[in-house]
């Protein structure tokens, strides 16, 4: 993985020193609490319904050993003893004091860890596929790019202060594991008919209020002027983009307004001043920056091994765990393994400080000394021999780690919500624990198959409601909690939006109403059918009838 | 006269603001004598009056570009841009294109909601005048602000301070070093 030099480091320091300063001033009152919101923001802390919150990088949600370990220390001697990953590969400290804050970036920044510009209207973390550099589909390894550019956006003197927040993520698969269609930028690597690397580039994506797949602004710019792309596409944003309405700052609003030739149009206007100049991307950068990312060592294995095949054969557990949470890899002999953070009765995406020490050991004994962070909250290993996996599991599951549920209904992206955070408008992890209480067999939820429910405690959508097959929205009405229902989302490269089903329902209606959309798929889905085909195969109305068939014709559609 | 921070010292604004209420129309406010910035739609309503004047300049808006300058970049004293909220960075991209696109050379002025903690992005964006708001910090604090203009003196990016980004400034370790 990426390996700071001396540059990087002196950025990071000077940030501590910065902020260090801002917080000082703003204790002694010298800074106030509107003039620091921003300076805080841009550090990744909130101020929330019970202590602040505060969000730390991880880039294209790559971690190190060593960074696990810090996290785990930190989350000890700062906070309550676990931590939270994010939506946006990130990881969450709830509890916090704010005047320690300065001194946890400080111990970050000696793991070349940071919180720069995790909140903000600014250029946020860059997202991309947990699997890149393994994965069988891969074209081009997204990890490089996604790096140039975020060196490129760290401390951007211009584009510190946009309209509203802006993402970026990035993809080098046939299947897109990042999102990109919904970002405010997606970034595509491909390769044009010469063979030569470049970008295919969707903009104005996104969830929030208005949720808006991106749409194409290029189909193929070359990797030399990915740089100056972006910087023309954020000009355009930071001069045009509404500031008015925080809810329609968004960019994808003002492509919407603009219309997407209009908006392209003014983009090439603005790139064809910028195109070619210093910020053009120089081979020798390019392979500075992917000589980090290189294969690891990886020994040459039989492609099985006959003793994993044994523990498959003979454990059902194992069995059982390795057909959810374990992936092909590139190398012969080698997987991938996603160790789940979606326990039942374990809010989604948490983890303790125990488990991430212990999580730190196993990626040093099995993957090379790195884990990485998936938009869908869970751990990967991205490299761990075929032969270990048996003891890694077993391992794994005496820690809690080993649930064998990736990909299925339990498997549910949750953001924090009303328990924890100030913008929310109901709880979320109460919902998603409801669910998984629920649906406690395994069987069932095996017959189920692959299925997605995304929760978000307010039209924000950190929880990426949505893109979820089912996804669940928490509503305010009259200060009651509601939860509205949408089926249909997808995520991947069908992303759609899913649509809502009828009125929305009370916390304790949930898992009924889980129960009958599932109900109504078990019934209807033809052989080998998933959930989500079956959706698109036969619309909404069989699902609204099931669910509503017992319920109060009278409420409304929640008014969002 | 504001006390501003200029190419990196302190220094008295020797400009006068001209600041129009609202409801007043720009085009026809009294200009008076000395060094003087007027509103942008002050300038192009009277501009061959003000240029030959030679100690006028013009002030931006947030929602002004430098467009509407084009053909008098050479021709104004100095240029100002307002900041109304510190949060709206439109005022950023009119610095960078001002002194990458339009070549404007002279004094440039960021004045209005203009932070200590923003001094370092604002210079280099091309600005070498920042005043804040009157009153806004104590000489002590506006001594101490001055450190801050370099709170990130070997930046990754291009920009206007530094024309070329880190990567063709200086020869970076890599993965073997």
């Amino acid at each position: 993985m990426y390996r700071y030099d001396a540059y990087d480091q002196k950025l990071v320091d000077e940030r501590v020193a910065q902020f260090r300063d801002q917080m000082r001033r703003h204790l002694a009152g010298e800074l106030s609490d509107d003039e620091f919101r921003p300076v805080r923001l841009q550090n990744g802390l909130y101020i929330q319904r019970h202590a602040p919150m505060f969000r730390v990088s991880i880039p294209y949600g790559h971690l190190a050993s060593r960074q696990l370990r810090k996290l785990a220390e930190l989350a000890r001697t700062y906070d309550k003893g676990y931590v939270h990953f994010t939506t946006r590969q990130n990881v969450q400290f709830n509890w916090s004091p704010l005047e320690v804050i300065p001194e946890m970036c400080a111990e970050l920044a000696k793991v070349e860890m940071h919180s720069i510009q995790t909140s903000g209207n600014c250029i946020r973390n860059f997202t991309s596929d947990p699997f890149a550099g393994v994965a069988g589909d891969e074209l081009i390894d997204p990890r490089p790019w996604a790096e140039i550019l975020r060196q490129w956006a760290t401390f951007h003197p211009e584009f510190a202060y946009l309209p509203r927040k802006f993402k970026i993520a990035v993809n080098g698969a046939e299947e897109d594991r990042a999102v990109i269609q919904v970002h405010d930028i997606g970034l595509d690597l491909k390769k044009n008919e010469a063979g030569e690397i470049g970008f295919r580039i969707l903009v104005g994506g996104g969830l929030g209020r208005t949720p808006i797949i991106g749409r194409e602004i290029e189909s193929f710019i070359p990797w030399q002027h990915i740089i100056t792309y972006c910087e023309a596409i954020l000009r355009v944003y930071n001069r045009y983009g509404r500031r008015d309405n925080s809810y329609k700052a968004r960019i994808k609003i003002l492509v919407s307004a603009l219309g997407i030739d209009e908006f392209r149009w003014q983009v090439r206007e603005e790139w064809a001043h910028v195109k070619d100049g210093p910020n053009t991307l120089t081979v020798e950068e390019v392979h500075r920056v992917a000589d980090f990312f290189e294969d690891p060592a990886y020994e040459a294995l039989p492609a099985d091994d006959a003793a994993y095949h044994h523990h498959i054969a003979e454990d059902l557990a194992f069995a059982s765990w390795v057909k959810r949470n374990v992936r092909a890899h590139k190398k012969p002999g080698y997987a991938s393994v996603t160790l789940s953070l979606k326990k039942p009765g374990v809010p989604p995406g948490d983890i303790t400080s125990e488990q991430l020490d212990l999580v730190a050991d196993w990626a040093d004994r099995f993957s090379f000394g790195e884990a990485r962070v998936t938009h869908e909250q869970n751990l990967v290993f991205a490299d761990v021999k075929k032969s270990e996996l048996h003891t890694l599991w077993q391992l794994a599951r005496k820690a809690g780690l080993a649930t064998p549920n990736i990909g299925l209904l339990t498997d549910i992206i949750c953001c924090p919500g009303g328990d924890f955070c100030s913008l929310a408008n109901a709880k979320s992890i109460p919902i998603a624990a409801a669910i998984q209480e629920r649906f406690d067999d395994l069987d069932y939820l095996h017959d189920i198959g692959d299925i997605e429910i995304n929760i978000s405690g307010c039209m924000n959508a950190c929880g990426h409601h949505h893109v979820g097959h089912i996804g669940i929205l928490g509503v305010d009405k009259n200060g009651e909690e509601w939860y509205q229902v949408t089926i249909g989302g997808s995520q991947g490269n069908s992303t759609a939006i899913g649509k809502v089903i009828g009125p929305s329902f009370a916390r304790a209606e949930m898992p009924d109403v889980i129960s009958e959309l599932i109900g109504t798929y078990i019934e209807e889905r033809h052989e080998d059918e998933l959930f989500i085909d079956t959706v698109r195969r036969i619309g909404l109305e069989p699902f609204k009838t099931r669910v509503y068939a017992d319920r109060q014709p009278h409420r409304k559609v929640a008014n969002v | 006269m504001s006390k501003v921070i200029q190419n990196g010292r302190i220094a008295s604004s020797g400009w006068q603001i001209l600041s129009v209420a609202e409801g007043e129309d720009a085009a026809a406010v009294a200009i008076p004598a000395g060094r003087v910035i007027v509103p942008l739609a002050a300038w192009l309503a009277r501009r061959e009056e003000l240029a030959a004047r030679g100690d006028v300049g013009v002030w931006f808006a947030s929602n002004e570009g430098p467009e509407a300058l084009a053909d008098d970049i050479g021709r104004v004293a100095v240029i100002a841009v307002n900041f109304p909220k510190f949060v709206d960075g439109r005022g950023y991209s009119t610095a960078a294109l001002l002194r990458t696109r339009y070549g404007y050379t002279g004094q440039l002025i960021a004045f209005g909601e203009v932070l200590r903690d923003q001094f370092d992005y604002l210079t280099r964006c091309g600005f070498d005048t920042l005043q804040p708001r009157e009153g806004r910090y104590t000489d002590a604090q506006l001594d101490a602000a001055v450190a801050s203009l370099a709170d990130f003196p070997t930046p990754y990016q291009a920009s206007v301070l530094h024309p070329q980004p880190l990567f063709r400034r200086v020869a970076r370790a890599g993965v073997k070093a």
